[in-house]
């Protein structure tokens, strides 16, 4: 049970080959997928609270020696989360995809994408996950590529060599840290790090690491790659993307901080506000001066993970609850507000925003769709965005951390700006020079799609009440490392 | 590149090199070997043969199928981590062994050699599929 989410998606993809001429059976297939992953996501989301952690120890060697997986209450939350976004996105894809991409392999590569994100959430292993990201890296790629239009190759070609830049420090890391310590399992690292003083090459390998998954998150000053290859597949891959890329690196960073950086708060703390407040300023300046729907929401991206990071520096029971309420929030509202623009994108023919006008006006229910997201980046209650921020701004001025929480509250802000610009150009401007539309009909999988992840993008506000309990169990693991290593190695004292 | 020397030597090579892979294949349990390499090995086979004849050619040749030994490889690989499971194990990928014996003859066999197939039909099938693709965009 505990492994069907690493699982599923693989046997899903030597079933996906086997039947690769057959588009329908491929297109259920990956729907079904889906919702067992869903279904195995929530069935450890249950058994954890009976026991906090579940550990299993591949091929039953045990901790230090095998691979481990440890589920915890926020890797369990995520699997929910990008399992739901999964159901949203390939329903979505099947509408909006044109046939000769389903054919060569979309819904394959979306497996291997699921898989690759599963495992580097379940994992306890340090070079296991450096596998379960080249399985996301080489998957992503090739999404990226699909087509291969002239503008999706010279995109990739950035986001491969970044990516590889990324890998290449992550392994540099890898082996600095078993030199020092002889180990990879996080545990047990973690465990040997607060028995001695750390040595100094320890230092130097978690901040390769945090480099490394700085790439791979998109922060200040690695995130280039992002908006420059983001925007080039069809929407519904890059609406996939944003929901899981980004989000596992600084997952990785959230799980990091707390087992291994955290020791060592008087210089990691700085660093990462830095970082944060950067990320988020030059993020969202760049999406204010955007008039491309995908550049804009792109760039967005790289605003909101600032967010995310300034929760993991604050690292209070409020800060990290806002930090994975931010990274939930962010893989369902992101995505929800690319799907609408994508139907923008079909209803119009355009992504410019200067040649956009009058949806509002002849399409209410897209308007509608593409608000409620909107609203929810933006901040404005009842939507998820609107608890999130509030838990970060909490957090920042409980811990009297003025400066990062005064820069959150400035861009969040001008995050509303760039929203209410798409909001005013495309939904609101009468509309001048009508361009020759070059109208699709919208399919009805795209509507299904864009409406399932805008529902769970409000619902996620609505039952905030009762996900707190969850997110505020989940910040407390974060805080108390100790419950993490006893649950993987039973033996030490 | 035509040339009757290399024609001759990889229809002669091909057999031989598929023989050795599943020997490296099998030794490499213990000793230096194993998936990877001998699904590089079985993979150049073809890929000579591809050289000498056209990649047309090699096409046609009965075991030519790449994107099948891939599928094939990955399902078993998967199946090898489930065996373990199967017989009661807590986890994926937990070993189990038998020992076949003919007469004085021993063979030790046991998943991972069966994970390692999987690895040897991935990679051999990757290998042809990316180089026969290669090949067919240069002519």
């Amino acid at each position: 049970m505990f492994f069907l989410p690493i699982l599923i998606p693989l046997i899903s993809i030597v079933l996906l080959i086997a039947f690769r001429s057959r588009l329908k059976f491929q297109q259920g297939l990956s729907i079904l997928s889906v919702f067992i992953q869903l279904f195995a996501a929530v069935s450890i989301l249950l058994k954890l609270s009976e026991n906090g952690h579940l550990v299993a120890q591949s091929g039953g060697w045990p901790a230090p020696f095998g691979i481990t997986f440890v589920a915890d209450y926020t890797s369990a939350i995520l699997l929910l989360a990008v399992s739901l976004v999964a159901i949203g996105s390939i329903i979505y894809s099947i509408g909006f995809v044109d046939f000769d991409r389903q054919k060569n392999g979309l819904f394959l590569l979306y497996q291997g994408l699921l898989a690759g994100v599963n495992g580097a959430l379940l994992t306890g292993d340090i070079f296991n996950l450096y596998v379960w990201f080249e399985v996301m890296v080489i998957s992503s790629f090739v999404l990226i590529t699909l087509g291969s239009e002239k503008t999706q190759l010279r995109a990739s070609v950035k986001y491969l060599v970044m990516n590889l830049v990324g890998s290449m420090l992550f392994v540099a890391a890898i082996g600095l840290l078993y030199s020092q310590l002889g180990t990879l399992n996080m545990a047990d690292i973690a465990y040997k790090l607060r028995l001695q003083p750390v040595p100094p090459l320890v230092n130097s390998a978690i901040m390769l690491f945090f480099v490394a998954f700085g790439i791979k998150a998109a922060v200040f000053p690695f995130f280039f790659w992002l908006p420059a290859s983001y925007p080039t597949p069809p929407i519904a891959i890059t609406a996939f993307f944003g929901a899981t890329l980004t989000k596992v690196g600084v997952y990785v960073m959230l799980r990091f901080y707390s087992l291994f950086a955290q020791l060592d708060v008087t210089f990691w703390q700085p660093v990462i506000f830095t970082v944060a407040a950067l990320t988020m300023i030059f993020g969202v300046l760049m999406a204010a001066s955007s008039y491309d729907i995908r550049k804009i929401l792109s760039f967005h991206i790289v605003s909101q993970i600032g967010y995310i990071l300034m929760g993991i520096g604050l690292f209070s029971v409020a800060g990290l609850a806002g930090a994975i309420l931010f990274i939930v929030h962010n893989m369902f509202s992101k995505t929800a507000t690319f799907m609408a623009g994508g139907l923008i994108y079909l209803y119009k023919g355009s992504y410019d925003l200067k040649k956009l006008g009058w949806i509002y006006k002849t399409k209410p229910l897209l308007a509608f769709l593409f608000l409620i997201p909107a609203l929810s980046l933006a901040g404005i209650p009842p939507t998820p965005g609107f608890f999130g921020k509030f838990l970060l701004l909490y957090a920042g001025f409980d811990g009297a951390h003025y400066t990062i929480t005064i820069v959150a509250l400035g861009v969040s802000i001008l995050t509303l700006f760039s929203m209410v610009k798409i909001w005013n150009e495309a939904m609101w401007k009468p509309e001048e020079n009508s361009v020759d539309l070059v109208v699709k009909k919208i399919q009805p999988a795209a509507w299904t799609g864009t409406i399932i992840v805008v529902a769970l993008t409000l619902l996620l506000g609505l039952t905030i009440g009762y996900t707190y309990d969850y997110l505020a169990d989940a910040a407390r693991q974060l805080l108390d490392p100790s419950l993490y290593i006893k649950a993987v190695l039973p033996e030490q004292p | 590149m035509k040339t009757e020397i290399l024609k001759i030597a990889a229809a002669h090579l091909k057999p031989f090199l598929l023989i050795l892979s599943l020997v490296v294949l099998y030794r490499g349990h213990n000793e230096p070997g194993g998936g990877f390499i001998a699904g590089l090995l079985a993979g150049m086979a073809y890929v000579i043969y591809a050289g000498a004849f056209g990649v047309s050619k090699a096409k046609q040749l009965r075991l030519a199928k790449p994107m099948f030994f891939m599928g094939f490889g990955i399902g078993i690989a998967l199946f090898s981590g489930m065996i373990g499971l199967m017989n009661g194990a807590d986890s994926i990928f937990t070993g189990v062994w038998t020992t076949l014996t003919f007469g004085d003859f021993s063979l030790k066999l046991g998943t991972p050699l069966l994970f390692d197939l999987g690895v040897y039909l991935t990679v051999a099938g990757m290998l042809v599929k990316v180089i026969f693709t290669v090949m067919e965009e240069d002519v």
